[in-house]
């Protein structure tokens, strides 16, 4: 079990389909997404990510808990994108985790599998964080 | 299109909520159709991208009105998307794939999905007119 050192939830106004949630373990930052990540609820989703990147220096990798996530188009892959250039800069890793078939076949569309892991847990994703493993991808 | 069976038309503003909105209610519509979940899931993505590109280029986050209509034959279920905004200048440029205008958040993917995830796409388009986006997916009782 790992050690939860944040944790915060965050609700979209409207169209309220999206749980958010993050947590920070070691350099990692664990997101999760209840719903849908569309046009309308990514910039919630970008908000969240980008605030705890600006106050954690430490930050290096980002975990996307895909489990709940129902629904990504290329507006989600946009954000998570532009995210990835941030974590990029200091060294750190995308690991997606338990994505659904649906979500995982448009990642696929998108060659997100070129830069980014996959991983089935959440452990398994803190196995390949950055420090603990080093492969060179 | 001959001997339509079932078809809905919907019109609604740019906001970018109505993105879910569009892609369910084609989802709900489509499901009357004999298509696996996988196709429905396309289907959703493809709508998705349609209207998103509607509230984000077509009227740049200002409202406008889009016109959404959906109707199936036998055959296959056809989905027109139209909007009044901008109009696409170049529309070989746009399908490119990482071709965008906002290079900073989105990946140039939304028409590349569209295409991938449906039988067929068409889009007309007018600069200062307006674009209408049109896209069919077939019926398993057509597919070989």
């Amino acid at each position: 079990m790992y050690k939860i050192a944040n944790f915060m939830k965050m609700q979209s106004k409207r169209g309220g389909v999206n749980l958010l949630s993050a947590e920070t373990v070691n350099q990692a930052l664990i997101i999760s997404l209840e719903g849908e990540l569309d046009l309308h609820t990514a910039p919630p989703f970008r908000q969240c990510i980008d605030s705890y990147l600006a106050k954690n220096a430490v930050l290096k990798d980002l975990i996307l808990r895909m489990d709940k996530t129902r629904f990504i188009d290329s507006s989600g892959l946009g954000v998570i994108l532009g995210r990835y250039k941030l974590i990029q800069q200091r060294g750190g890793k995308l690991i997606f985790v338990a994505c659904n078939p649906q979500v995982q076949r448009i990642l696929k569309l998108s060659g997100m599998q070129k830069i980014a892991y996959f991983a089935d847990s959440v452990k398994e994703a803190l196995s390949l964080s950055t420090g603990r493993s080093n492969d060179g991808r | 299109m001959m001997d339509v069976k079932n078809w809905v038309r919907l019109e609604f503003p740019s906001e970018s909520v109505n993105v879910l909105f569009a892609r369910t209610a084609v989802a709900v519509f489509a499901s009357q159709l004999d298509l696996t979940l996988e196709e429905i899931e396309d289907i959703k993505v493809a709508v998705s991208e349609a209207v998103s590109n509607c509230v984000i280029h077509a009227y740049r986050n200002t409202y406008g009105k889009i016109i959404l209509e959906c109707k199936y034959t036998q055959n296959e279920l056809e989905i027109s998307i139209e909007d009044f905004g901008c109009g696409i200048p170049d529309i070989v440029q746009a399908a490119e794939a990482g071709y965008t205008t906002i290079p900073e958040e989105r990946m140039g993917l939304g028409l590349v999905f569209m295409h991938e995830l449906m039988d067929h796409v068409n889009i007309t388009s007018e600069v200062g007119k307006g674009t209408k986006v049109v896209m069919t997916k077939k019926s398993p009782q057509c597919r070989g």
